[in-house]
């Protein structure tokens, strides 16, 4: 037990908060752009206890409600063709597409697999070389590197039957775009944490310095949560614009070399279409040609179409932070996480879910 | 009763989930054509008055993959899972039917192992099995082996004015303390960290486990008890929606409180679950009014299964039908009904 009188961490920074939120004298308006974030500041209660001039709006980091309907339907195309096992995270499989989803083939009879890293698909591919599996790559720099190794792997090993759909994805280029959109007024970015651990904290140099914003690369504890929040607003308060490091225990200003390395070795950057975002130039990763024979997409002659979203579904708003999820005609009517009409709404990691269970307002 | 259309034109996994998904399938399935009174409550068994006395009956099925867990096999959590559904309506258990359908091909050991392990734990939790039925199914056509089960027990004190017949959720009142009877999640997470391959240390085990004596011991405690429920799939998340829902009423639950596991912990963290949301096999969560607390948790404590038996919140008049978190940084949330499909066949 603490001595009475004595302050929790958690009560010392929200009175930092509330003293530099006071000093600012304005509503501050920061956007944590991953989702891991986004489900943090809900499931800890964080919410809860900011100041109401401080305003967090969830951004474009939930890889799985970033991924475009387009992508969806190719993944379930895939699913239909006979021999082929998809291999994915669970969060995909109940993302509607255009006219279906991965669980509703499931139920018709497809094969999909969850998996909980690309190792274990390419185990699947190994333990029946006479089914093509199919690895819906799907993610940020935080997960491009093992799936680069696994591909690595299976090309040493000549595992042809294992093959990615990539629709993987850096964070910079969307940042650049909502730094610059004008859509948004954003006073600090609350960045992404494991996607730093691998690109190191340098990649936002350029928000803080062409565009004046607040950066803070933050952790993902309740208490690591709130102290980027408190350094963002002194940073706000005191007019400052700088790249700072919340999670130092694991992020550096150069980031992971192995494995920036590995990435560059299996993937190039490529055009990439964004839920929400429309295709920005050079933020998706695509094999290499030397890896080919790993990509889905080639080895089945399918092109990746644009779809548009479902009917009525505001997803892409949220993603550019401009709607907040109960502002979406469908929130918690026709959408819900047991009827998810957008990707939003499914994902662990996505603000509309985040939403839905931790912030309706009790009756 | 309104009946909801479904929303889907096949049965998908998450309908089996024990969250959103099967509510959702009972209420517009189900109930429009089943429903009755008995049946309406849809409590964890169903009480029926015979003669002078009350029965409780209930049917389980299981399905778990793989078959055998660190903790526990499909034999000893069918004999758990019926005789904690009864223990939970302050009923004895006495008898149990057991239904195995078998796939072909099916190794005589494993049965012969599972059938011991149904012996062991029905001698131990006091509950014979009286009768009894065996399918054999084509190759591939099950997994192994499915079991189902039903079990009556003797509500105690049925014909005194104390009846445990009013446990539930009706009884729940404001001001009554919650509390579980040790760690949240490690069936969930033993079976899943199995099946997943991934082994963690110390090793995630099954707190299968059955009830009857414990809950039995917490009630001639004289502690006056409203409510029981078993926390199984869904965990205390699951239970405590579905009391609030079906009590009317709030509860607030403290996250520093809740008695987890640090391994538990470090497990659902890195597979991207909440423990209070992950299935248990040996836990149930009490409703009490507050100043009998002590006395429950005293009696709890005193139990090999109830060493770790905690306080964990209190139940509230407002909001209505909603379950809060206060959480470790102080922040208060909702507690959400886990939606579907989590962790299929953990039970």
């Amino acid at each position: 037990m603490r001595p009475a009188g004595e302050q929790t961490p958690g009560a010392r920074l929200v009175a930092r908060i509330e003293e530099y939120s006071s000093r600012t004298g304005r509503t501050v308006r920061l956007m944590e752009v991953c989702g891991t974030h986004t489900m943090v500041a809900f499931r800890s209660g964080l919410r809860s206890l900011l100041p109401e001039r401080v305003a967090l709006i969830s951004g474009p980091g939930c890889p799985v409600c970033v991924t475009p309907n387009g992508y969806i339907d190719a993944a379930i195309e895939l699913s239909r063709l006979p021999a082929v096992t998809i291999a994915t995270f669970g969060d995909l499989v109940r993302v509607p597409g255009s006219g279906s989803s991965l669980e509703r083939e499931r139920a018709n009879g497809a094969i999909v697999e969850v998996v909980y890293s690309p190792t274990d698909a390419l185990a699947l591919a190994r333990a029946d070389p006479s089914r093509s599996v199919v690895f819906l790559a799907v993610g940020f720099e935080t997960t491009v590197p093992g799936i680069a190794v696994a591909v690595r792997t299976a090309r040493d090993e000549g595992a042809d039957n294992f093959m990615i759909l990539s629709a993987l994805k850096t964070m910079p280029g969307p940042m650049r775009a909502l730094a610059g959109g004008g859509e948004v007024a954003i006073d600090g970015f609350v960045c992404p944490g494991h996607v730093s651990v691998i690109t190191g904290a340098s990649v936002f140099a350029f928000l803080a310095e062409e565009f004046r914003i607040p950066c803070v690369v933050t952790g993902f504890e309740d208490l690591d949560l709130l102290k980027g929040v408190a350094m963002l607003l002194a940073q706000v308060a005191e007019g400052r614009s700088e790249v700072e490091i919340e999670y130092t225990r694991a992020v550096g200003m150069e980031g992971n070399r192995v494995a920036q390395q590995v990435m560059a070795e299996v993937f190039e950057p490529c055009d990439s279409e964004w839920r929400g975002l429309g295709t920005i130039p050079g933020s998706g990763l695509a094999l290499r040609e030397r890896f080919a024979a790993h990509d889905a997409a080639g080895r089945f002659g399918l092109e990746v179409r644009s779809a548009p979203p479902a009917s009525g579904c505001r997803c892409g708003d949220v993603l550019r932070g401009v709607l907040t999820p109960p502002q979406c005609p469908l929130f918690d009517r026709a959408c819900t996480p047991a009827t998810p009409v957008g990707p939003c709404m499914v994902s662990s990691e996505g603000a509309c879910a985040a939403f839905w269970r931790y912030g309706r307002r009790p009756a | 009763m309104t009946s909801p259309r479904m929303r889907s034109d096949r049965v998908l996994l998450g309908h089996g989930g024990g969250g959103l998904l099967t509510k959702e399938l009972i209420e517009s399935v189900i109930l429009p054509v089943l429903d009755n009174p008995l049946l309406h409550p849809l409590d964890d068994a169903a009480i029926l008055t015979v003669g002078e006395g009350l029965l409780a009956f209930t049917t389980d099925s299981y399905v778990v993959s793989p078959l055998f867990f660190p903790g526990g096999d499909i034999g000893k959590l069918c004999v758990c899972g019926t005789v904690n559904d009864l223990a939970v309506k302050g009923a004895e258990p006495l008898w149990m039917s057991l239904g195995l359908v078998l796939e072909e091909g099916l190794p005589m050991a494993d049965l012969e192992k599972v059938i011991r392990s149904i012996g062991t734990t029905a001698r131990e939790a006091g509950i014979q099995v009286v009768t009894g039925d065996t399918k054999v199914v084509e190759k591939g056509r099950c997994d192994g082996l499915y079991v189902n089960t039903a079990g009556i027990g003797r509500v105690l004190g049925a014909d005194s004015p104390a009846s445990f017949g009013s446990l539930g959720p009706q009884s729940i009142r404001p001001g009554d303390a919650i509390i579980v009877n040790g760690f949240l999640g490690d069936h969930g997470m033993a079976v899943m960290a199995r099946r997943s391959g991934i082994s963690f240390e110390p090793e995630l085990v099954s707190d299968c486990a059955p009830l009857w004596d414990l809950v039995r011991t917490m009630l001639a405690s004289g502690a006056s008890v409203h409510a029981m429920r078993d926390l199984t799939r869904g965990g205390l998340a699951a239970a405590l929606c579905d009391l609030a829902e079906a009590s009317g009423l709030g509860m607030r639950v403290s996250e520093t409180a809740l008695p987890v596991r640090p391994a538990v912990r470090g497990a659902c963290d890195l597979l991207g679950f909440e423990p209070m949301a992950v299935a248990n096999e040996g836990k149930i969560v009490v409703f009490c009014p507050a100043a009998a607390a002590p006395r429950a948790l005293e009696a709890l404590r005193g139990h090999p299964l109830g060493r770790s038996a905690a306080v964990i919140g209190e139940v509230i008049a407002k909001p209505r039908g909603m379950a809060l978190l206060v959480t470790r940084i102080g922040g208060e949330r909702i507690i959400d009904m886990p939606p579907g499909e989590t962790l299929p066949r953990i039970c």
